[in-house]
């Protein structure tokens, strides 16, 4: 019983503020009406017994995404009072492929309650351990059968790392580094020059 | 036969080489190439001719290439050489020859020469290959040929409008008398199942009385055939209705005149009338609209030239005249007689052509003889030249003791004429007296026009230029001249005469003026000698007429001669004598005098009839072209696409979001593509 | 009780939302980013689902890899986002048509 209820207004409310984002006038409220979702969210996986999943929702998503999220929009001082209220002019053909989209899905998942459609089965080869709890199960397969791909997710959070740290690195005008290698290549010769000038003139450096 | 090869491929090679060659090859190159191509092929036509003269050569068909093999219809390229290609052979490339020589001081400032001399061998080689064809094919080819050679040199000088207008004109009438011509062909072939010039002419007798269905009524066969062929004559020869071409070809420079429209392309016509003759005199009816037409353009023509101030337009209108005599010397049966008047009339035409063309080289080319004069004196040479052809044009002659070559060849087709027998013939006949007289009198009138009085050239345009010019040029050769010779009509200006390149011509060509009739005219028409000559040529000899003509009245035998002293004692008293008369007969029959100086208004009336239509038509066609036809088509398409690309640059909004929205569009399409699947 | 079907709706929903809310958005690009990021949620809650009505552990471990990817996305995303604000100094959407052809 409680589950369903659960399930009703997890669903209900990660539905609600998914709307609640595309509508809002104010990034910020779309932020915190995204985050809302994701909270709602991990906890439909919590019902369905994804504990893991549903954490590390909150933990990446929330903690990490959502809050750049929020960094940026503070970031980019966007100035609210012109940004245009209303729809686009596509509006009505965008609902009406949007609808139909979602008619389809429906049809599908309606042709596979009927019978028409099969569902694929599980081979058993990645069911979870009799008795395990859900995380470990998962890092049993994570770091067994999909190591490779454990791997190459991290080298693509690599390049997104270095990928975003060069496209926004900015070059400072009038900073003076030093060049190392120019100093290590000084001769004595050329360390120090003797010159005499006249009185009142001064040297050319 | 291989000498027929070389006289009608020399000069096709040569105009070939010259054509090509044009700027890179030079000028005096081209000169020498085509002159000398055809003198050779001249010197290899005079003993052709000289052979059937003497009775020993037979005529012959020398076959060159395959032609057409399909079916029913089978002709080839061949060289028919008998009595009448012969005469016709000597004809054309004497004359060609000459010309070739007389331009090389006619056309001499000209930069263009190279082209000119390619089209005048390129025209001679057409005109030889419709005189040695065998079959209407190939005559149509040569006829077509002289067309567009003809079109070529009227045109030569194409920057110039009118002379582009007047090629084009003749172009288009000769068109219109082509399309009977081709009639005729079609229905020769429909008829007799041959093209074969032999072949049909010996089976004409039988279709003499048969009828052909024709424009929805029943006709008699022959007289159709021969009427449709005889259009095409019409159109070439410009006899009365498609005439209008030939005064307004005289836009060409005047050698063009000279071989063209004097000696060989107008003459196409009257030849292949007395190629067919068999055929044509299986149809009565035929005959005498042959010899209406003839006799009414002789009669037309004549009036006209009586008119003219310019003096190539009058030669022109001479020629038209005279070709009617030719046409109505072959209605009348007499087609000996015709192509006689053929032969002596090239001599001398072409050599009044040629002369005409010298004294206008003299006179800085001044073409009005209003502004000639006392020209004897100054181009002696030329003068001569001229005398001699007019009295070989008026027929100067006494009969039975000799005479100059027009008084043979007319007076044989007058008396022809009459010897007939027909009402028609009769009437042909006093019509050619009577043209005669006419023709006396404009030749006599061009000659004291230009030759005698008192220099009237003061006045005009270009000698003023030339005298300009030679003022810009010398400093101090001319100042005592410029002082006192401004009253008596010269202007200072002294005309020469012509360089010996152009004299030798008229000189070679005046010596045919002379004697040709004198030698030749037994041969012809002599009743016992011409059979002989005649018997070897398709050409249709009627002995008995030439019988009979010797025993017509003796009025009408003196009438031809009674009539050109008339006409140069009219001519002497009206323009040596008393030089005010020309003037108050004019106002005095002012009418008359303004329908035959206008031509008849025949362009006038052409215009009305045939120009403007067509040209409304044209427009017509031209802006339902436009509207119509292009707006569904090119611009119609353009339009399209246009419009098509409007509308898919509005998809390119530059809008992320509807790109992502249009993205999804396809998405969904695909999906529901899967799932109606 | 809760079958697979009621997961399957909800998920189909929200990602219908996140594709809405992609193009028809007045405002700023922002928004087409947390709409992606609906997007990829909605994927999660759907492979989740799965995983756990057919007891294979392949849903949750392919949610894991989808959460990685979208972090990095979101990242890369937001950086060209402040750039291209650094360049421009709008985000409006409307005004992103440079591409205008």
């Amino acid at each position: 019983m409680i589950q369903v209820l659960a399930f009703y207004l997890f669903a209900g409310l990660t539905l609600a503020s998914g709307l609640a984002v595309i509508l809002s006038r104010n990034p910020v409220h779309s932020v915190l009406w995204l985050i809302l979702a994701f909270f709602n969210a991990a906890g439909l996986m919590v019902l369905l017994g994804a504990e893991f999943i549903a954490m590390l929702l909150v933990i990446v998503y929330v903690g990490a995404v959502a809050v750049l999220f929020l960094f940026v929009v503070m970031m980019l001082d966007i100035d609210f009072a012109t940004l245009r209220a209303g729809f686009t002019k596509s509006l009505p053909l965008g609902l009406f492929i949007a609808g139909v989209l979602l008619a389809e899905l429906l049809l599908g998942m309606g042709a596979e309650h009927i019978g028409a459609l099969k569902i694929g089965t599980a081979d058993g080869q990645n069911a979870a351990l009799a008795g395990a709890s859900n995380i470990e199960a998962i890092g049993t397969l994570l770091y067994g059968r999909y190591l490779f791909l454990f791997e190459v997710s991290g080298l693509i959070l690599l390049v997104a790392m270095v990928g975003a740290i060069i496209l926004t690195h900015r070059q400072r005008e009038g900073v003076r580094g030093q060049n190392i290698s120019r100093q290590v290549s000084r001769r004595p010769d050329e360390a120090t020059v003797n010159t005499r000038p006249g009185v009142g003139e001064g040297v050319q450096i | 036969m291989n000498s027929i090869l070389f006289i009608v491929f020399l000069p096709l090679a040569a105009a070939f080489v010259a054509g090509l060659g044009n700027k890179a090859l030079g000028k005096l190159p081209a000169k020498l190439l085509t002159t000398g191509a055809l003198f050779a092929s001249c010197l290899l036509s005079w003993p052709v001719f000289l052979g059937f003269l003497g009775g020993h050569m037979e005529a012959t068909v020398v076959p060159v290439l395959q032609w057409v093999h399909s079916g029913d219809l089978s002709f080839n390229w061949e060289l028919r050489v008998d009595a009448l290609t012969a005469v016709m052979l000597v004809v054309v490339t004497t004359v060609s020859a000459l010309v070739h020589l007389y331009s090389w001081g006619y056309m001499d400032e000209e930069p263009d020469q190279p082209r000119f001399f390619a089209y005048l061998s390129l025209f001679t080689f057409a005109m030889l290959m419709l005189v040695t064809a065998n079959n209407l094919v190939q005559m149509f080819f040569g006829w077509e040929g002289v067309g567009l050679a003809s079109y070529l040199l009227i045109g030569f000088w194409f920057r110039k409008p009118s002379a582009s207008a007047a090629a084009i004109k003749a172009f288009v009438v000769n068109r219109v008398g082509d399309l009977g011509f081709m009639l005729g062909i079609f229905g020769t072939y429909l008829v007799f199942h041959t093209v074969d010039i032999p072949t049909i002419l010996a089976a004409a007798p039988s279709m003499a009385g048969t009828t052909i269905g024709f424009l929805g009524g029943r006709f008699d066969t022959m007289t159709v055939l021969c009427i449709l062929l005889f259009i095409g004559a019409m159109g070439k020869s410009a006899q009365l209705g498609l005439h209008t071409w030939l005064p307004d070809a005289m836009e060409g420079p005047t050698p063009v005149s000279a071989l063209i429209h004097a000696a060989t392309m107008v003459t196409a016509g009257v030849f292949m009338v007395c190629r067919l003759s068999p055929m044509f005199q299986t149809s009565p009816v035929a005959l005498e609209v042959i010899t209406v037409i003839g006799a009414a353009t002789c009669f037309f023509a004549a009036t006209v030239g009586t008119c003219q101030w310019d003096i190539k337009r009058v030669i022109a209108y001479s020629t038209c005249s005279q070709l009617g005599y030719m046409f109505f010397a072959a209605g009348v049966g007499a087609y000996s007689a015709s192509m006689f008047h053929l032969f002596t009339h090239a001599f001398f035409k072409a050599l009044l052509f040629l002369g005409a063309g010298s004294v206008i080289h003299a006179m800085h080319h001044e073409q009005d003889m209003r502004f000639y004069g006392g020209l004897w004196k100054k181009i002696p040479l030329t003068f001569a030249a001229m005398m001699a052809g007019t009295l070989a044009i008026t027929g100067v002659g006494i009969a039975e003791i000799g005479g100059f070559a027009g008084f043979y060849s007319k007076d044989a087709i007058i008396e022809a004429a009459y010897a007939r027998g027909t009402g028609l013939g009769h009437l042909a006949s006093f019509t050619g007296i009577f043209a005669a007289l006419l023709t006396s009198f404009y030749s006599w009138r061009l000659v004291f026009l230009t030759f005698f009085g008192k220099p009237r050239w003061a006045e005009s345009e270009h000698i003023q230029h030339a005298v300009h010019d030679a003022h810009g040029h010398d400093t101090h050769g001319h100042d005592d001249h410029s002082h006192h010779a401004h009253d008596d009509g010269t202007a200072g200006y002294h005309p020469h005469e012509s360089p010996l390149v152009m004299l030798i011509p008229l000189g070679v060509l005046s010596l045919g003026a002379v004697a040709a009739g004198a030698v030749f005219h037994g041969s012809f028409t002599g009743v016992e000698t011409a059979g002989e000559f005649w018997k070897n040529s398709t050409l249709f000899f009627n002995r008995d007429l030439f019988e009979a003509a010797e025993h017509i009245p003796q009025a009408v035998k003196w009438a031809p001669f009674v009539v050109m002293l008339t006409g140069l004692a009219v001519a002497y008293y009206a323009y040596i004598v008393n030089p005010k008369f020309p003037a108050a007969f004019v106002r005095a029959f002012k009418p008359l005098h303004a329908f035959c100086y206008n031509k008849w208004y025949f362009d006038e009336l052409y215009d009305v009839l045939f120009v403007r239509p067509a040209f409304w038509i044209g427009r017509q066609f031209w802006s339902a072209d436009k509207k119509i036809i292009d707006g569904l088509g090119p611009d119609g398409a353009a339009k399209i696409v246009a419009l098509g690309s409007v509308g898919a640059r509005r998809l390119q909004s530059g809008l992320l979001t509807s790109y992502a929205l249009w993205m999804l569009v396809g998405l969904v399409a695909a999906v529901s593509w899967v799932l109606v699947r | 009780m809760i079958g697979i079907e009621h997961y399957i709706v909800v998920s189909s929903i929200l990602f219908v939302l996140g594709v809405l809310g992609i193009f028809i958005n007045r405002k700023n690009i922002i928004t087409v980013l947390m709409a992606i990021e609906l997007i990829l949620l909605a994927v999660n809650i759907n492979l989740v689902a799965f995983s756990s009505f057919l007891h294979d552990l392949t849903g949750q471990i392919f949610a894991m890899f989808v959460l990685t990817v979208a972090a990095g996305e979101a990242a890369i995303g937001l950086a060209i986002l402040v750039i291209y604000f650094r360049g421009r100094g709008t985000i409006a959407v409307d005004d992103v048509n440079h591409l205008k052809g």
